[in-house]
């Protein structure tokens, strides 16, 4: 029923051209000056190409109306003028120009990084992004939230729909200021990622080994979302971004937060927890950063992602369990020391060595992780 | 086709043909199986490159379908997101190197020497050599889906880091590249020389059918880089299996050098696929508008020249790699500038068809509609050419739409004019005039339904290559999936069209279409042609 809803409506946009739907035909304006202008620029070419496009069609359609044999037409032999091959050289070269003046202008403007107010820097893992502020040491890492999470499984035969901002929505959006000049700065740990949202109006890979750099100055405060762009494995299509732009005050507040939580961070560290806490905690950690490629089952893929269950690293020796967890092994196991505190660590390993039938009985320890780092 | 003329040039034909067969009787085809893995012969070897092509399309377009499957609502209904990477990969890779490429050596192969006056290629064993390399290409690109871990899944590109992580099946995809290149290199080298050497006299350089020169300058275009590609593959096998860190940044390499050696070879190649399709274009218009091809010097610069910028401006694949501003703009420039060559082509083209007297059989059909599809696919394409709009339309199904309109109603119906033109002449039967029409329109109109919707999609913000996707985005992929069911249905008429075709039919003259005997040599043989044609050469006049 659904499905057919669904074709219905979507042949119905193409007979009817509007339906009752939440879609977009062309690009967003944007809401930055540089969105706006590349905005603009986008639709100065589409109309050439509009005009271009009528001009050649035209000619096209008449002739096919008025020079075919069934009228009676005589074909008439001229097969070549060095004027017009001139002049149709000439004229499209001349509406190039026209074209590349304002391009260069906007070009020239997206890359002027220079006299910004604050820096962040963006690094692609597989399959979220972390994002460090230059300017005041807040660091934290942003993935796809749990709902999008759990109903994008494959065989869950979830309702998309009934999930707010489906496969748009993250556990820890980026925070800036409206109205200030933000660089961003974008590497990556893994593979090649792309960082885009449509509303600034461009995207910029992230790439291991360089470092490459754009901006941003947002006007309105308001929440602004975009994806990744460049194919980067398995979960590509579910390492969303999501801008939270604040008023400058909220953006203080909002810092002056992430300053006590950071605070708080260390002294849960250093504390004591007990199994059911750091089960329930694990499982949390696992679905956001391991079921990707282990499965949420923990029995992986077979030739892509060794299984956790029954594995011998989880059934093994609990300190190079830690090791594989904290520095990564080999291409495809990312080193999950910088993105998981030390709590969260502790959690899911102890999760890992307890669950999918592993019964280990271990307790890890916040302590123990922070020793392995 | 009037009775008169076509009786005139039967005679004539026949003549011809029969001026061959007292000499040459005994070397017609071997009988069996064994013909076909020992030929040597242009037509045979023509046949088995259009038979593998047709196979490979239906395989690639099943995957597709697994793709639109996947993709006509969101939420994950079918398949892995990894196995989604792969059908894309796979489709892509299948396409472009089993689909649309042999299809044109096909074409080549079949069409060039009798267009020339030749009587066969120039090297008939090294093309039997350079069809014969490709199924067992193909079969080991195959069986990678039954490996560990799965086909290749980095998109066709194979872009480092990302193709690295991959399993066993690494080894076996930068092998499958290797043989598919020196395929290509070898019938890109036996066409040139083919050219050169054996055109009949009096066939001089400006007196080329168009198809053969925009065969000629394509040939150029693979053997200068296919060698890239193949190096750069080289290096990929060699960061993951041998220690060195072409690629690999902590090892002091740079992952963005791999998209410059594969965009040096991948902005020719889609040349590769285009030029031809030019050439198959510039010869049926005419034919059906009963009148020359309008500027043929001019088409032949214009194709020049495409060849020429298609080397200086591979990194507008690249624009938001980071590159220096200097270098975003030198590639914006360059990149325009091919809409010049490009737009007079086309002005050609229409001006071929003004004041002709148009008829509108299923080649007509297919060309008309090809010069305007893939005019669209021409305008985003200038576009996307502009660096700082393309950093909003970069990766993203704007793309998508751009290069398939250019590839879908721009190459494949270019193969599919060229087949029901030369379908008559090949098999000696006209093909069923009204399940070609049928198949035309049915794939007219799918082929709009399935990619025109995709440019509203990148333009709202749809990444390309992603499995599931926002609700937002959710009518236009569904209106997208149902036409690309229809037009993957539709091509099992064409199938039918052709096997007819071979079985059987109404008898097709020499000339097959009215006047085409002014428009091309093949169409003074007879239908079919015997098995060995031009070995005295023909009166060029």
């Amino acid at each position: 029923m659904k499905k057919l809803k669904l074709l219905i409506t979507g042949l119905g946009i193409a007979t009817f051209g509007e339906a009752n739907a939440d879609y977009a035909l062309n690009l967003s304006p944007g809401v930055t000056q540089l969105s706006r202008d590349i905005y603009d620029l986008h639709m100065y070419i589409l109309w050439i190409c509009v005009a271009i496009g009528v001009g050649v069609y035209g000619m096209m359609v008449y002739s096919i109306m008025h020079h075919r044999k069934s009228k009676g037409v005589v074909p008439a032999h001229f097969h070549e003028n060095t004027k017009l091959e001139v002049i149709w050289t000439i004229i499209p070269f001349v509406i190039l120009l026209a074209m590349a003046i304002p391009a260069t202008k906007v070009m020239i403007e997206a890359y002027d990084t220079s006299a910004s107010d604050m820096t962040v820097k963006v690094t692609g893992y597989q399959w979220k992004w972390r994002y460090t502020y230059l300017d005041n040491g807040i660091d934290f890492f942003s993935t796809l939230d749990a709902k999008s999470n759990e109903a994008r499984q494959l065989g869950v035969r979830s309702n998309p729909e009934a999930v707010p901002n489906y496969l748009l929505e993250v556990d820890k959006p980026l925070v800036i200021p409206a109205g200030k000049k933000v660089r961003f700065l974008f590497t990556a740990a893994d593979v090649i990622h792309s960082w885009w949202v449509p509303k600034f109006g461009w995207k910029k890979d992230a790439i291991p080994g360089y470092v490459t750099d754009a901006w941003t100055k947002v006007e309105q405060p308001g929440i602004y979302r975009g994806q990744c762009a460049e194919l980067c494995g398995r979960d590509h299509g579910f390492m969303p971004i999501v801008v939270d732009v604040k008023s400058e005050a909220d953006y203080n507040k909002w810092v002056e937060a992430q300053k006590a939580q950071a605070q708080k961070a260390v002294t849960d560290a250093a504390k004591t927890y007990s199994m059911a806490e750091l089960m329930a905690k694990g499982e949390e950690v696992y679905n956001a950063s391991c079921a990707g490629c282990h499965m949420a089952n923990g029995e992986g893929m077979q030739g892509m992602f060794p299984a956790i269950k029954g594995s011998a690293v989880a059934t093994g020796d609990l300190n190079t369990h830690l090791d594989v967890v904290v520095k990564g092994k080999g291409q495809m196991m990312p080193a999950f020391g910088d993105s998981l505190s030390p709590v969260e660590i502790a959690a899911v390993v102890t999760y890992q060595r307890n669950g999918f039938g592993n019964n280990k009985g271990d307790l890890v320890q916040p302590s123990d992780v922070s020793a392995r780092n | 086709m009037t009775e008169a003329t076509h009786e005139e040039h039967a005679i004539h034909d026949e003549h011809i043909a029969h001026g061959h067969h007292d000499e040459h009787d005994h070397h017609g085809p071997a009988k069996g199986f064994m013909r076909w893995v020992f030929t040597t012969n242009h037509k045979d070897i023509g046949t088995l490159y259009l038979v593998t092509a047709l196979i490979m399309f239906m395989v690639g377009g099943a995957m597709a379908l697994v793709i639109r499957a996947e993709l006509f609502e969101p939420g994950m209904q079918y398949v892995d997101p990894n196995f989604f990477n792969q059908m894309t990969t796979l489709h892509a890779l299948i396409m472009v190197f089993g689909a649309v490429m042999p299809a044109f050596v096909g074409f080549a192969n079949w069409m060039i020497p009798m267009m020339i006056g030749a009587p066969d290629m120039a090297l008939p064993r090294m093309n039997n050599w350079s069809f014969w390399i490709l199924p067992f290409a193909f079969v080991m690109l195959a069986s990678t889906l039954f490996m560990d871990g799965g086909a290749p899944a980095a998109g066709w590109t194979l872009y480092p880091p990302l193709v690295l992580q991959g399993g066993a099946h690494l080894p076996f995809a930068i092998f499958t590249v290797h043989l598919l290149g020196m395929s290509s290199i070898m019938g890109a080298i036996n066409i040139i020389v083919t050219v050169f050497n054996m055109r009949a006299p009096g066939m001089t350089l400006m007196k080329l059918p168009l198809f053969v020169w925009t065969w000629v300058i394509t040939a150029f275009l693979l053997i200068t880089v296919m060698p890239v590609f193949a190096g750069a593959v080289t290096m990929l096998l060699t960061d993951k299996f041998f220690g060195t860190s072409f690629f690999n940044a902590a090892g002091g390499g740079d992952p963005v050098l791999y998209q410059h050696l594969f965009w040096f070879f991948g902005h020719p190649e889609v040349y590769i696929m285009i030029l031809p399709s030019f050439g198959v274009i510039s010869t049926i218009i005419p034919t059906f508008a009963r009148k020359p091809l309008f500027g043929y010097s001019s088409m032949v610069y214009a194709t020049a020249s495409i060849g020429f910028l298609s080397f200086i401006v591979w990194a507008h694949h690249q624009y938001t790699v980071g590159m220096p501003l200097a270098g975003e703009l030198y590639f914006t420039y360059a990149t325009m500038l091919i809409a010049v060559p490009t737009g007079v082509k086309v002005f050609n083209w229409v001006a071929t068809m003004w004041k002709g007297a148009m008829t509108f059989e299923t080649p007509m059909l297919f060309a008309i509609a090809f010069v305007v599809l893939f005019t669209m696919g021409g305008f985003t394409g200038l576009m996307m050419s502009i660096s700082p709009a393309d950093l909003q339309y970069h990766d993203t199904y704007f793309i998508v739409a751009h290069f398939h309109y250019v590839l879908v109603p721009g190459a494949v119906f270019a193969l599919f004019a060229g087949t029901y033109y030369w379908l008559p002449k090949w098999t000696g039967h006209m093909y069923d005039e009204k399940l070609g029409k049928l198949h035309f329109w049915l794939s007219t109109v799918s082929v709009n339904v399935l990619f025109f919707p995709q440019h509203f999609l990148g333009l709202a913000g749809m990444p390309r290559r992603i499995p599931d996707y926002a609700v937002q985005f959710a009518e236009f992929n569904a209106m997208s999936s149902v036409g690309a069911f229809i037009f993957g249905f539709a091509q099992l008429i064409f199938v039918w069209v052709v096997i007819k075709a071979i079985r059987g039919g109404e008898k097709a003259t020499d000339e097959v279409w009215e006047g085409a005997s002014e428009h091309g040599l093949e169409w003074t043989l007879p239908s079919p042609p015997p098995y060995h044609t031009w070995t005295t050469a023909p009166d060029i006049k």
